[in-house]
């Protein structure tokens, strides 16, 4: 088992030299973004940059020209409120029966590279030749969700963004055609939004709930021995 | 990245029949619907083809008929549970699906599967691909009128959906991954059995590559079809076999393993130099042979131990972000954990391979007449739950 012995150190190697590039590749984003570059995190040689709205577009054309990062990879974004429902299957009542009272929203909280607003866009690049990623964000006022289009620098942000769109409500400007992906056309709502209720909980609770049967020792006088004992009186 | 010759022909070639559209004495437009439930389009993907005369103007796929929301149910689901959902993405592959999700969730609390549950898991990732890419050996025949060979592909698929289902319980939807290891181990006798069935399923890669490759027709009908470019490929995110055949030397098997053991067995990148149709036949057939080889190796040593870590009854997932990816038989496929330190991930957003790889048919479709969508769409292989979600 000498080799699985030795890997460890081999993996932890890798993964130093993985974060020692990440860190000079940091650098150089520092360089050419500038101010424009408020937040990063390095992780098990994978890098995040978060960058300003305005910066959107110039980080895509900077991965791809300068630092050869031509494969997409996807383009998403996140919504950092904390859910008012909690998990619907936690209940234990059915809540179409009766109605959970609305909890006070716990405070939003950001993850790695950091946030200052409830919506952030999550996008990754990778480059082919060499194995390197980069993950990309960036924040967006919740009162005026866009950003410019990944589309004239990547062709396949095109559907990435228009799912975006649909699912949080982002508008990306330079878009050649925002509509209705998955969803029909007549939809109302982003259902990824952490405030839109997931409706199939709504009308039927989780399985389990209404089927369970009440346990001997609740039901005292209707249990086990004593009805069989009465039972046999009658 | 170096374009070949027959690369660069048959792109001006597009390229012409792009102008001429534009150019000749225009038609009447014609629009044409391929779908929702159409034989060649597998599943329910509907395509608007704008026609002029049987060459195509303008394609554009229509999808979502098959969107089921994972992505939101994930949030009220425990990081156990959510295995199940995700079975159902490439439900051709389905252990596959799950394995990028639990090494997230591993990666995020830190912890690793033994070398035992390494090595089976990585046996069963390739199993399912060759499952998976059989039944496409198969099915790319049908697309150019030959019926027989998609028969073979069900019967030989059958000797490996046996063995996952003797290893896991389940023939399509094993949901057989832990975080921190497997569910079970392997019964016995199993090591030989598989041996045997990847002796057939190599047999059957013989017997396509005879029926299939190299007939006339079929390569009349797929050589110079559907040439994809590699840096168009990849700036539409497509992976896999399809960038390969493209000339594109990229694996993140052998690139960026991260939690199974491919590194410790000898085998090959297939790449081919045209991007056409006949290429992502070509480098998918060497794809399933070489994952028997793969399999063969493994089953050779797999090391002795427990099959599970040590992990809490009651999984908890520090709070965290982690993005793993991992080379399924569609392609690239990676999950986006964030994790809050909860029951359930607050966030998981699914990077599916086919969702990219069609993505790219509006750019390829332009300019192609109408019989050679069905061979296109054929080749690009896609599974619609893996568009859709």
């Amino acid at each position: 088992m000498s080799s699985t012995d030795a890997a460890p150190s081999e993996t932890e190697a890798a993964e130093a030299a993985a974060d020692a590039e990440a860190e000079a590749l940091l650098a150089r984003a520092r360089g050419v973004l500038g101010e424009a570059l408020v937040g990063s995190h390095i992780a098990a040689g994978e890098l995040w940059l978060r960058v300003d709205r305005e910066s959107w577009a110039d980080l895509a054309g900077w991965l791809r020209d300068g630092e050869g990062f031509t494969f997409f990879s996807f383009l998403s974004a996140i919504d950092w409120m904390a859910s008012p429902f909690g998990r619907d299957m936690d209940s234990t009542v059915d809540n179409v029966l009766d109605p959970p009272e609305p909890k006070e929203a716990a405070p939003t909280e950001t993850g790695v590279a950091g946030g200052d607003t409830r919506f952030q866009l999550l996008a990754r690049v990778s480059d082919v030749a060499t194995g390197r990623s980069v993950i990309a964000k960036a924040d967006l006022p919740t009162e005026d969700l866009r950003a410019a289009s990944w589309v004239p620098v990547y062709p396949g942000a095109d559907w990435h963004e228009r799912e975006a769109w649909e699912m949080f409500g982002i508008a990306f400007d330079g878009h050649p055609g925002l509509r209705h992906i998955y969803l029909p056309g007549e939809f109302e709502g982003h259902p990824l939004r952490k405030d839109y209720p997931l409706l199939a909980r709504r009308v039927k609770p989780w399985p389990g709930i209404v089927d369970v049967e009440l346990m001997p020792e609740v039901t005292d006088d209707s249990a086990g021995a004593p009805a069989a004992a009465e039972g046999g009186g009658q | 990245m170096t374009v070949t010759e027959r690369q660069q022909l048959s792109y001006i070639a597009a390229q012409a029949a792009d102008a001429r559209v534009n150019l000749e004495i225009e038609t009447e437009g014609m629009t044409l619907n391929i779908g929702p439930q159409h034989p060649a389009t597998h599943g329910t993907l509907r395509i608007v083809a704008k026609l002029d005369g049987e060459q195509v103007v303008s394609a554009d796929p229509v999808m979502g008929y098959m969107h089921r929301g994972y992505e939101k149910l994930a949030e009220v689901r425990t990081y156990p549970q959510v295995t199940t959902l995700i079975n159902r993405i490439d439900w051709l592959g389905s252990f596959a699906n799950e394995v990028p999700f639990i090494l997230a969730a591993e990666r995020l609390m830190g912890i690793e599967a033994p070398p035992r549950a390494q090595w089976i898991r990585t046996i069963l990732f390739e199993l399912s691909r060759i499952a998976n890419i059989t039944l496409f050996l198969g099915d790319m025949a049908v697309q150019v009128g030959a019926i027989t060979p998609v028969f073979f592909a069900f019967r030989d698929r059958e000797h490996v959906l046996n063995q996952i289902e003797a290893a896991t319980g389940g023939r399509f939807h094993p949901n057989f991954d832990r975080i921190g290891g497997l569910k079970d181990d392997l019964p016995a006798g199993w090591v030989a059995e598989t041996r045997q069935a990847m002796r057939k399923i190599r047999g059957f890669c013989d017997e396509i590559e005879e029926l299939v490759q190299g007939n006339e027709i079929f390569q009349a009908r797929t050589r110079g079809i559907g040439v994809i470019p590699p840096d168009v490929g990849l700036s539409y995110g497509l992976s896999g076999a399809n960038i390969r055949a493209s000339g594109v030397d990229w694996d993140v098997r052998r690139d960026s393993p991260c939690g199974l053991v491919h590194d410790q067995v000898d085998w090959k990148v297939w790449t081919h130099p045209d991007g056409d149709s006949f290429a992502r036949f070509w480098v998918r057939l060497q794809e399933t042979r070489e994952a028997t080889r793969i399999v063969d190796q493994l089953l050779d040593d797999i090391p002795p131990g427990p099959i599970m870590a040590k992990v809490p009854v009651i999984i908890k997932v520090p709070a965290g972000e982690a993005y793993v990816e991992t080379e399924n038989p569609l392609g690239v496929m990676g999950y986006y954990v964030v994790s809050k330190g909860d029951l359930n991930p607050f966030r998981v957003k699914i990077r599916s391979a086919s969702f990219s790889n069609v993505s790219i048919t509006p750019w390829l479709l332009k300019g192609v007449y109408v019989p050679d969508i069905i061979t296109i769409l054929g080749s690009l292989y896609f599974i619609l739950g893996d568009i859709d979600r």
